[in-house]
């Protein structure tokens, strides 16, 4: 199918509300969770101006957690959207770390939100029957999932540290591109962690202020002519004050783009993961198949060049007979048959692999750029937000200073 | 002092635990003033001795001095206080400052005079002025020494702190009617080094400051019993400024110490976008330029809080002692009527020497009601002159607020104007 067709464009997708919900759980405990609302109505409706009720189905976050892990498992090549934070992290004190704080379940409901619209405009994902059923299908869709068996093809950690250590020649770009991931995780994490601690102090200082607010207010009670510039004076104060509050929430907004982009870089190491991975296992067929073929020549030749027990024990033990050899050998050939099969299909899937997952690369580096210079461009326009009502409430606070 | 102050009451009603109770650290060196207050230059040792020589001493023309009418155009003297300067000896260390004077005033001899004083000069004056107008309202003088956060008495913030509070108080003196004509200020203002020092070791001796002290505390003990109401008022109130004042203080240290905080932790944002510029293509440069912002805004508020240190908190830490000035001068007020009712007692109980009795009561009463005429009018002037000074130290603090604000402001514009510029040129922001 086209790769404009993206899903998005035939179907508006929202995750429009959270609830709590009560029940019991796996082991039969009573628990709490948060059910997220996700509504889905296709695009032709709305623009006719009928406007028909969505469709609409709950979801957990453990449900996209799993759909996410479908995806990442049935495609390794493409650097798949992250899910928001499972749990609060990077918070500045007034911030709950708490998973049923309402404010962080409404900057989860918009993650999510975020994370579909982000598969449903990707050209690969987007087609996902995965997916689509995620959206539509409100029963039975575990089971679907659980079906498909993608838990089985899942690559065990270990498996793949053991390729990262091991894997001779990976691709360059790829190799560049994991260490690009590596730092960018690290510098987002800094930058997170140093804004948390600023917005910390920055609400201090503005709340403090709100002190001047109590005592111009007390003062302004003993004194005649200086009372009235004081008391409203007082009350620009509490203002200011009050002020920090919306400020800040909007810089959370600013943090979680920021989040995304600190997740998507380990996507993007995942990608380069399992590129190691099948180079490695492209390089162990190969290494596998040079050996047997240099079994095979040494067999045929009768000199041994590799130092092998079978070599050794033969030669204390007295050499094997023709027809002993007679039936190595084809074993070896046979081998060596299947083995460059292998080779053949690995290296197949390696250059596959390259392919797609560059290209996919190349879309995700193209989105980031501009993702993270938008977020920028709204840090900036915030910074000038919070400057001018410093301004208005300064400014105001003279004035009534000056009546003093 | 106060207990009502900064802490736990966020205007948001949010219980948050960012501002702990924290008055402990607060606790300045007053000891100082203490002395001037034992060693009464105060109540009854007015017997006319100490008085300014270019005064009158009877009791109706006294009060007609005391017509508060200021001409600010007509100010005929310019004081100012600066040049620190370092001086060692084999005994002590310690700081200068050149005091200069222009003046048209006949009463001096020459239109502009320089010479070099010491705190303990100053010190020196102000004691005087106390002792010959107990019940006037002196400015209050910086401290001796800052406990607190202070390692070095001769670091510079805390000299050019002192030096402009000394340059304060004497422009203070200067524009009071009373205190700009005494003798002590001009020979302050005038006399060489040597000059002032034999000038300084006259006046009352050791042993007659001890007689009127003990007089002193004597009156301070028995109490005053008929306080007109308006000196009552005038108590509380001095009492709530006291309060009210103090707080403010304490506010404005606690935001002076939040705000550096807070630009601790922001200088460390610019570097590490610059870090993360250096691993990007396409980003790098709008990261090194929002580094670029950051540190800048980091710059304006490190000024704006060096700003709101070295003109706001000076300002309401001098109206702090101010309010224990005003105290003091109302307890002096009120030893001067206790003694002047102790007399009255002593001529309606005792029979012997009535007459100088009554004499000596006279001279009570006429202390008493000059001092409380000297204290009503000059009490009117202060709460002139604190409301103005006060007004334009807020107005003042408002104004580089808005200034402070309107430099970041530009900065973030200029960013984003460079953004547009790139954007526009390239096609690819949406800027809706």
């Amino acid at each position: 199918c086209s790769k404009s067709n993206f899903l998005l464009k035939k179907m508006e997708i929202s995750v429009a509300e959270a609830e709590k919900r009560t029940g019991k759980n796996a082991v039969n405990m009573q628990e709490t969770y948060t059910v997220y609302l996700i509504e889905t109505r296709p695009v032709d409706a709305a623009s006719e101006g009928t406007n028909p009720v969505p469709d609409s189905l709950w979801r957990r976050y453990s449900e996209f957690e799993q759909l996410r892990n479908y995806l990442l498992v049935t495609y390794p090549f493409l650097v798949v959207p992250p899910l928001p934070e499972k749990r609060a992290e990077f918070v500045w004190h007034k911030l709950s770390a708490d998973n049923m704080d309402p404010d962080f379940v409404e900057r989860r409901r918009v993650g999510l939100e975020n994370f579909l619209l982000r598969v449903a405009s990707h050209p690969d994902l987007s087609t996902d029957k995965i997916f689509y059923s995620f959206l539509t299908e409100e029963n039975g869709w575990k089971e679907t999932v659980f079906e498909t068996g993608f838990q089985a093809k899942a690559d065990s950690r270990l498996k793949a540290l053991n390729a990262t250590f091991r894997v001779k020649n990976p691709d360059k770009r790829f190799a560049e591109m994991k260490h690009y991931g590596d730092e960018l995780q690290s510098v987002i994490s800094q930058l997170l962690r140093v804004r948390a601690r600023a917005a910390d102090r920055l609400y201090g200082v503005y709340k403090v202020h709100g002190n001047y607010g109590r005592v111009f207010s007390e003062w302004s009670a003993i004194e005649k002519e200086m009372g009235d510039g004081l008391q409203s004076a007082g009350h620009h104060m509490d203002a200011y004050a009050a002020s920090v509050d919306d400020i800040l929430e909007e810089e959370e907004h600013y943090a979680d783009q920021l989040k995304e982009y600190l997740f998507y870089a380990d996507a993007l190491r995942a990608v380069c993961r399992k590129h190691e991975l099948t180079q490695y296992e492209l390089e162990m067929a190969a290494q596998d198949l040079t050996s047997k073929k240099q079994q095979r020549e040494e067999l045929a030749t009768g000199t041994i060049r590799t130092f092998s027990l079978k070599g050794m024990t033969s030669k204390l033990f007295g050499q094997e007979t023709p027809e002993q050899r007679e039936a190595k050998l084809k074993m070896l050939e046979t081998q060596i048959e299947e083995g460059e099969e292998l080779v053949k299909e690995r290296n197949g899937e390696c250059e596959e692999f390259v392919k797609s997952a560059w290209v996919d690369i190349e879309r995700f580096k193209e989105q980031k750029d501009h993702d993270l210079r938008e977020a920028l461009i709204s840090y900036a326009i915030m910074q000038i937000s919070m400057c001018k009502k410093g301004i208005q409430v300064w400014n105001n606070a003279k004035e009534c200073f000056s009546k003093m | 002092m106060s207990g009502s102050v900064v802490d736990n009451t966020v205007s948001s009603g949010n219980s948050s635990a960012a501002i702990p109770t924290d008055i402990s650290g607060q606790i300045l060196d007053l000891d100082e003033d203490d002395d001037l207050e034992v060693f009464s230059k105060d109540t009854t040792l007015t017997d006319g001795s100490s008085f300014n020589a270019s005064m009158q001493t009877s009791p109706a023309s006294m009060i007609n001095q005391y017509k508060f009418e200021e001409d600010a155009d007509t100010k005929d003297i310019f004081v100012t206080v600066d040049n620190p300067e370092s001086h060692v000896t084999a005994i002590e260390t310690y700081i200068t400052y050149r005091v200069m004077t222009k003046t048209t005033r006949s009463e001096f001899d020459s239109s502009e005079f320089e010479v070099r004083r010491r705190y303990q000069d100053f010190l020196w004056l102000k004691g005087r002025l106390e002792e010959a107008h107990p019940t006037l309202i002196v400015h209050p003088l910086p401290e001796k020494f800052v406990v607190k956060g202070m390692v070095e008495r001769f670091n510079e913030d805390f000299i050019e702190t002192r030096r402009r509070a000394l340059h304060r108080f004497l422009n203070k003196i200067a524009e009071h009617p009373i205190f700009s004509s005494s003798e002590d200020f001009k020979i302050f203002l005038t006399a060489a080094s040597g000059e002032l020092t034999s000038h300084k070791k006259q006046g009352p001796g050791f042993l007659s400051r001890m007689g009127d002290t003990v007089k002193a505390v004597a009156a301070a003990v028995r109490g005053v019993r008929n306080r007109p109401q308006e000196f009552t008022e005038m108590q509380e109130y001095v009492e709530a400024f006291s309060q009210k004042i103090s707080s403010l203080d304490k506010v404005t240290q606690r935001i002076v110490r939040e705000q550096k905080e807070y630009l601790e932790e922001l200088k460390e944002c610019g570097p590490t976008y610059a870090l993360w510029s250096q691993s990007e293509e396409e980003l790098a440069e709008p990261l090194k330029n929002v580094a670029g912002c950051v540190d800048r805004c980091c710059k304006e508020t490190e000024e704006q809080v060096k700003n709101l240190s070295d003109q706001l908190i000076p300002v309401l830490h001098e109206y702090v002692l101010c309010a224990d000035t005003l105290k003091a001068v109302l307890r002096r007020r009120d030893n001067i009527q206790a003694d002047f009712e102790a007399k009255t007692e002593a001529l309606a109980t005792k029979k012997a020497d009535r007459d100088t009795m009554r004499d000596d009561l006279d001279k009570a009463e006429d202390r008493l009601e000059w001092a409380n005429n000297a204290l009503k009018s000059d009490w009117t002037r202060w709460q002139k002159v604190m409301r103005t000074d006060l007004r334009s130290a807020f107005v003042d603090t408002a104004e580089r607020n808005v200034s402070y604000y309107e430099k970041c402001l530009a900065v973030w514009e200029s960013f984003l104007h460079s953004q547009r510029t790139d954007a526009e040129g390239n096609g690819k922001v949406d800027f809706s």
